[in-house]
C-alpha cells in the first residue's frame, strides 16, 4: 500500500484493511514483488467491455479517453500489436556430421566484435630491419566483448541510477551504453571508456566537451517508435538536475523538433558529421541512428556515404519513454526486413566495410540477436530487455513518470527503489548469460567467431513464410538445403 | 607500577577497567570508605522500595574486580594524602604508597544546623547502602508511618518514592518555591508535584525544618512557618558536596571540587581525581563547576584511568543530565535546561502530562526537557553535545516523530556510520 | 565485528527490514507462521524514519564508545565480549532510562510494561545474517566487517 505510486492500494481505517482500486493499477507488479508473504497477486482483470474481434477494449477505451480529452493518446515502451514477428518465423542451423559442431567450453570462441568503419584492404610495410608494420591507418573503433549494447535512453526519459546501472553493467562487461539525448551528468564522466554520447534534434547538453565525453557520437535522426516525429519533455518534468545536463531554464519544455532543422538532405548530413568527426579530432566514430522505414536501404546507404562509421536501424518495436500511441502502434517497418535489406543493399553498394550495422528494437533474447546479426547486423541495441532486467514489468506508463520500480521517473522517493549496484549486476548477469547463449549456438553451428555469422544467413530458414518475404529476408525456407 | 584508587564509586570502578585496558601487568588497589564495594549509589532507592534485590545491587561484583587482579580495602578511609612521599594515609593508619593515585570519593551529603538535630535517633541522610539498611531497620523496629524528607531535589524525590512504596506517608519540605527546582522548569515541577499529591504526598514549599522536637529520638519537626508535623523519621536530602576535606593540606588545588585538567590531572605530579568530587568544565557555558552525575564520573573515570596507564586521552567536558521517573512520570532534563533570561529562544509543547521544552541559543540546542514522552531523548542530549546548528530544523525539534531523518545529511551520514564521537575524544 | 552499514540513498521506506527484525527475534522465523500464530510478538529493533523522500533504516550502532554503557547505572548494558555488541541484561535493568537519555540515536526502546528497557538489537548473534539486513530488497541495510 505504501509503495505504490498510482494509489491503487489504500487502507481503510474504519474497515481495517487494504483495499485495490482496480482502475489505478497499471500493472506493474512492484507491490507484488515487495510483499513478503505472497499475499498479493496483480491478475488480468476481465472488465466489462465486450472482447469483439474487431472492435477490441484497446480501441473502445482509446475512444473513451480521446472523446473525454480530445487529445493525442500517449504510451511507452515498444509497440505491441500483434504483427508478425518474423524472428519467431525464422529458425537456426546445427552441425551433423558433415561439419563438426564445437564445444565453446573447450575451444576457442570469438564473439568479440568492433564497430566502425574497416578498410577495403590492409597494406603492410617491412622497414629495413625486417619488422613488419601494418601500412593502412585503421579507422577509430568501438571494442565489444559481447555484441550487445545498452541504447539510448536519456537522463529524463529514466532515472540516473537506472544510466549507472547500465554504464556499470557496460564497463563490467565489456560494452557500451548511450546518453541519449539527455545530455550528460556528472555522474557519467567516468564511464567514457564505455559510452556512447548522442545527438539529437534537440542538442540538448551538446558542446564540444560534450562530443569528446564518450568512446562514439551517435546523430539520431529517428526512433523505431516514433519515426518521423520529435519529442516532448513537459517543463514541469525540467527540475534542477535536468536543466543542468540539458542546459535548458528549470521549468521549460525540452523540445526535440521532428527533423534536425539543418538537415534536410543527405549533403546536410554529411556535413554535420564531419562537423563532429573534425571536433573530436577523427579519434571517435561517428554513427547514425534512423527509424526502420520503407525506404531505410536508400537512406541508409546514403548515410555511409555520408560518412557514417555505424548505422543504427531501429525497428518498429523500438521502445520509447513517451510517444503518440498511434505513432508508436502504425509507423515503421519491422526491424527483420530493415537489416536484411540494408545489409543486402550496401553489399550491393560494395560499401558494406564503411559501416556497422547496429540492430534495435525489440530484442528479446539471444537467439533474436543471432537472428539479427545473421541478417546482416554487426551488433544489437537493447532497451526494454536492459530495463526488465532493472526490474520493469512492462506496464507501458513511463510517460507518467511514476514508475515504482525506480526506473522511468525522476521523484526521488522512488528512483532509490533502484539501486544501481544491484540493477549493474543484474544487467551484466543478462549480457553474461546472452554471450554464453550465443557462444552455445555458435558452437553447435560449428562457428567459432561471431564475424563468420555476420550476413551469414545460410543458418537461417524462414518458417511459414511467403516467398516474397523470405526473399526480402534473403532466406530459404525451411527444409531447403544449401 | 602502583595504581590506587579512593573510592568505588563509577569514577573509580571505570577508572580500574581503563587502567586494565591499558596496562594488563600494573598493581590496582582500590580503597573505599564502603563496606559494600562495587555497588550502585542510586539503586538505594530501589533496594528500599524493594523494587531490586541485594544481587542486583551490584555495578561490578567483587568476584569481577578480583578476576581483574584488583586488591581491595573495603571499609577504609583515606584521612591524607602526602604527595611528597606518595603515599596516603588510612584511618587505621597505615600508610600505602603509590605512584599514580586517583581521588574518586565523590560527594557527601550536607547536613545543616538545625536546633535539635545533632545526637537525635530517626535522623538519617540517604545516600549509601549502609543509609539504606539504617533507614530500613529503623522503619521496621520504630514501626514508622510518616516520614519528612527535607529537600525537594532528585534525592529527596527518589527517597520519597521508595518510602512510599513501603507504604509510609512522606512529608516533603523544600525551602524552595517548588520542588526540583534545580533540575527541572517550573512546569516540569508542577506536573510531577500534581502527580505526587495524586499518590498521597504531602508537598510543602517556601519552608524549612528548623527545630526538630524529641528526647532520645525524633517525635517532630517545627517548620519555619511555624507548623508542626509529628514524624519519627526524618530525611535530609537537601544535597551533596565535594568530599575532599581530607585533602586539605595535601597541596592538592581545590576550589569547590578538586580542580583538574583535561586528563584529569590535578596540579599535583601522580595524583588523578574524577567524579563528584572535582569540577571541569561545563560543555555548554565553559563554566567550572561539578557536574555530579553518573555519565561524567564514568567518563571522568576512564579518562582518568587511561592516562593513569599512559595513555593519552582527553575529556571535552560534560554537562548536566539527569533521567527519573516520579509517581510513573518519566522525565529528563538534558543541558541548561531552566534558564532564565539572557537570549535564549525557548521552544515548548504541552498536553496533558506531556511536556517538551528545548533551549536553543544562537541557532544551537542548550537544554531540553522532556516530561511524559521520553523516547528517543538522547537525539537531543547528542546534537547538544554536538553543538550542531539546528536552524533547517528548528521547527521540527518538538515534532511527535522528530528524528535523525531531519538532521542536514552530511551531518546524518557522518554520525551513521560512526565517524562522529560523542563524549570521549 | 559485524557492524551494519545504513545506505539511506537506497531506502525505499518499506519497512521490510522491521517486519523481518520481529520474524527474527521469534524462533519459527517464518514470517507467514510468526505473524498468524505467535500471540505476543516482540518489538522491531529497528526503526524507519521517514521525512519526505528520505527514509532511512535505523537500528544500534554498536558505537565503538557507546554513550548508553556510560551512562547505565546498574551494569544492565555491557559490551558482549564474543560478538562485540552491546546488549542490556534485562534482569538488572531497572528502567531508570539513563540509555534513553544518552543515546544520540535514540535507538533504546522502553518497555513500559515491565519498567524495563526493551531488548535491543544484538546483531542477530544467533543468526547468520541479521533479519533485517536479510529482509531489506534494496540492499539499503549491508552487513560489513570493521576492524576493531
Amino acid at each position: 500500500m505504501r509503495v505504490c505510486s498510482y494509489g491503487a492500494n489504500f487502507y481503510d481505517e474504519n474497515a481495517n484493511r487494504v483495499y485495490t482500486e482496480n482502475t489505478k493499477c497499471v500493472g506493474c507488479h512492484f507491490c507484488e514483488a515487495i510483499c513478503p508473504t505472497e499475499a498479493i497477486t496483480v491478475r488480468k482483470n476481465d472488465f466489462d467491455i465486450r472482447p469483439l474481434a474487431h472492435w477490441t477494449p484497446e480501441h473502445l477505451i482509446g475512444i473513451m479517453k480521446q472523446a473525454e480529452t480530445g487529445g493525442v493518446l500517449l504510451t511507452s515502451m515498444g509497440n505491441d500489436r500483434p504483427y508478425f514477428s518474423y524472428f519467431d518465423r525464422i529458425v537456426l542451423n546445427a552441425s551433423q556430421v558433415t561439419n563438426p559442431s564445437i564445444d565453446p567450453l573447450r575451444e576457442p570462441m570469438e564473439i568479440r566484435t568492433y564497430i566502425g568503419r574497416k578498410e577495403e584492404k590492409l597494406e603492410i610495410e617491412e622497414d629495413e630491419d625486417g619488422t613488419v608494420k601494418l601500412k593502412t591507418e585503421i579507422a577509430p573503433q568501438l571494442k565489444l566483448e559481447v555484441p550487445v549494447m545498452f541504447t539510448a535512453m536519456s537522463y529524463g526519459s529514466i532515472s540516473l541510477n537506472a544510466i549507472l546501472s547500465l554504464a556499470r553493467a557496460a564497463r563490467t562487461v565489456g560494452t557500451f551504453f548511450n546518453t541519449g539525448e539527455g545530455g550528460l551528468p556528472k555522474e557519467l564522466r567516468e564511464f567514457k571508456d564505455n559510452m556512447i554520447v548522442q545527438v539529437a534534434s534537440g542538442r540538448f547538453g551538446v558542446s564540444a566537451d560534450y562530443l569528446n565525453a564518450g568512446s562514439a557520437v551517435e546523430i539520431k535522426i529517428g526512433q523505431g517508435a516514433k519515426p518521423g516525429i520529435g519529442g516532448h519533455l513537459p517543463g514541469e518534468k525540467v527540475t534542477e538536475p535536468i536543466s543542468e545536463t540539458r542546459m535548458i531554464p528549470v521549468g521549460t519544455d525540452a523540445l526535440s523538433p521532428a527533423p534536425h532543422h539543418d538537415i534536410y538532405s543527405i549533403e546536410d548530413l554529411r556535413q554535420l558529421i564531419y562537423a563532429i568527426k573534425e571536433a573530436t579530432r577523427y579519434e571517435k566514430p561517428v554513427g547514425v541512428k534512423i527509424a526502420a522505414v520503407h525506404n531505410v536501404a536508400p537512406i541508409a546507404a546514403g548515410a555511409v556515404r555520408a560518412g557514417a562509421d555505424y548505422i543504427v536501424i531501429d525497428g518498429i518495436r523500438g521502445g520509447t519513454g513517451a510517444a503518440p500511441k498511434i505513432t508508436r502502434d502504425h509507423v515503421g517497418i519491422p526491424i527483420e526486413f530493415a537489416v536484411a535489406v540494408v545489409d543486402q543493399r550496401l553489399r550491393e553498394e560494395g560499401i558494406r566495410h564503411m559501416a556497422s550495422i547496429v540492430v534495435a528494437g525489440g530484442i528479446r533474447n539471444s537467439a533474436d540477436v543471432i537472428k539479427a546479426i545473421a541478417l546482416g547486423a554487426d551488433a544489437v541495441y537493447i532497451g526494454t530487455a536492459a530495463l526488465i532486467s532493472l526490474g520493469c514489468h512492462l506496464c507501458q506508463t513511463c510517460y507518467l513518470g511514476k514508475c515504482n520500480w525506480g526506473i522511468a521517473t525522476q521523484d526521488p522517493k522512488l528512483t532509490k527503489r533502484l539501486n544501481p549496484e544491484i540493477g549493474a549486476r543484474r544487467a551484466a548477469n543478462l549480457l553474461r548469460a546472452w554471450a554464453h547463449e550465443i557462444k552455445e549456438i555458435l558452437g553447435g553451428m560449428g562457428i567459432n567467431a561471431i564475424e563468420s555469422l555476420r550476413g551469414n544467413r545460410e543458418v537461417l530458414r524462414g518458417v511459414g513464410l511467403h516467398e516474397y518475404e523470405l526473399k526480402l529476408l534473403g532466406i530459404k525456407p525451411a527444409g531447403e538445403a544449401w | 607500577m602502583r595504581y590506587v584508587i579512593v573510592g568505588s564509586g563509577p569514577a573509580g570502578l571505570n577508572a580500574i577497567e581503563a587502567i586494565r585496558e591499558v596496562d594488563k601487568e600494573g598493581e590496582i588497589l582500590l580503597i573505599t570508605a564502603e563496606k559494600y564495594v562495587g555497588y550502585s549509589r542510586p539503586l538505594i532507592t530501589y533496594l528500599l522500595g524493594r523494587k531490586v534485590t541485594e544481587e542486583k545491587m551490584y555495578y561490578r561484583t567483587e568476584d569481577y574486580l578480583r578476576e581483574m587482579r584488583v586488591d581491595i580495602k573495603p571499609a577504609t578511609r583515606v584521612e591524607k594524602v602526602i604527595p611528597e612521599e606518595k603515599t596516603v594515609v588510612t584511618d587505621s593508619g597505615e600508610e600505602i604508597r603509590y605512584d599514580k593515585l586517583l581521588i574518586a570519593t565523590g560527594g557527601k551529603p550536607f547536613v545543616p544546623n538545625i536546633e535539635g538535630l545533632t545526637g537525635k535517633k530517626g535522623v538519617f541522610t540517604f545516600t549509601t547502602w549502609e543509609d539504606e539498611e539504617k533507614v530500613e531497620k529503623y522503619i521496621e523496629e520504630n514501626d514508622v508511618k510518616e516520614v519528612v524528607v527535607l529537600g525537594g531535589g532528585l534525592i529527596g524525590l527518589k527517597t520519597t518514592e521508595a518510602l512510599m512504596e513501603l507504604g509510609v506517608k512522606v512529608t516533603i519540605v523544600e525551602l524552595a518555591d517548588r520542588i526540583l527546582s534545580v533540575t527541572f522548569d517550573r512546569k516540569a515541577s508542577e506536573i510531577i508535584t500534581e502527580a505526587l499529591k495524586k499518590e498521597g504526598c504531602s508537598v510543602i514549599t517556601n519552608d524549612t525544618v528548623v527545630k526538630v522536637n524529641g528526647d532520645d529520638t525524633v517525635s517532630s519537626v517545627v517548620l519555619k512557618s511555624g507548623k508542626e508535623i509529628p514524624t519519627k523519621l526524618l530525611v535530609i536530602a537537601i544535597g551533596v558536596k565535594p568530599n575532599v576535606e581530607f585533602l586539605k593540606d595535601s597541596g592538592i588545588e581545590i576550589n569547590r571540587g578538586i580542580v583538574v585538567n583535561e586528563k584529569m590531572e590535578t596540579n599535583v605530579e601522580g595524583v588523578y581525581a574524577a567524579g563528584d568530587c572535582t569540577e571541569f568544565y561545563d560543555l555548554i557555558d565553559g563554566q567550572r563547576k561539578t557536574i555530579a552525575i553518573w555519565p561524567v564520573a564514568v567518563a571522568q573515570g576512564r579518562v582518568a584511568g587511561y592516562n593513569m596507564a599512559g595513555k593519552n586521552v582527553r575529556y571535552p567536558g560534560g554537562i548536566p543530565m539527569n533521567s527519573v521517573e516520579l509517581a510513573g512520570i518519566p522525565t529528563i532534563s538534558v543541558g541548561h535546561s531552566n534558564v532564565e533570561d539572557g537570549g535564549y529562544e525557548i521552544l515548548t509543547f504541552e498536553e496533558g502530562n506531556t511536556y517538551k521544552k528545548m533551549v536553543l541559543k544562537d541557532n544551537r540546542l542548550v537544554g531540553a526537557i522532556l516530561v511524559n514522552d521520553i523516547d528517543r531523548a538522547g537525539i537531543y542530549t547528542g546534537l547538544i553535545l554536538q553543538k550542531l546548528d539546528v536552524s533547517s530544523f528548528k521547527d521540527r525539534l518538538l515534532d511527535e516523530n522528530f528524528g535523525l531523518v531531519y538532521l542536514p545529511k552530511e551531518f546524518r551520514k557522518k554520525m551513521l556510520e560512526g565517524e562522529i564521537k560523542i563524549w570521549l575524544e | 565485528m559485524r557492524r551494519i552499514l545504513i545506505r539511506e540513498e537506497y531506502c525505499m521506506g518499506c519497512k521490510l527490514c522491521e517486519i523481518n527484525c520481529v520474524a527474527a527475534q521469534v524462533e519459527t522465523g517464518n514470517l507467514i507462521k510468526v505473524y498468524r500464530y505467535v500471540p505476543e510478538l516482540p518489538e522491531p529493533n529497528v526503526i524507519v524514519e521517514e521525512h519526505d523522500y528520505v527514509t532511512f533504516a535505523l537500528q544500534c550502532r554498536n558505537c565503538d564508545d557507546p554513550s548508553c554503557l556510560k551512562a547505565c547505572m546498574t551494569g544492565a548494558m555491557h559490551r558482549d565480549p564474543k560478538t562485540g555488541a552491546i546488549r542490556v541484561n534485562q534482569e538488572k535493568c531497572v528502567g531508570c532510562w539513563m540509555c534513553v537519555m544518552a543515546c544520540p540515536f535514540g535507538v533504546i526502546r522502553r518497555n513500559t510494561k515491565e519498567k524495563k528497557v526493551a531488548s535491543k538489537c544484538d546483531l542477530c548473534a544467533d543468526r547468520g545474517t541479521p533479519g533485517c539486513v536479510e529482509g531489506c530488497p534494496n540492499e539499503a541495510l549491508v552487513l560489513v566487517e570493521v576492524r576493531e
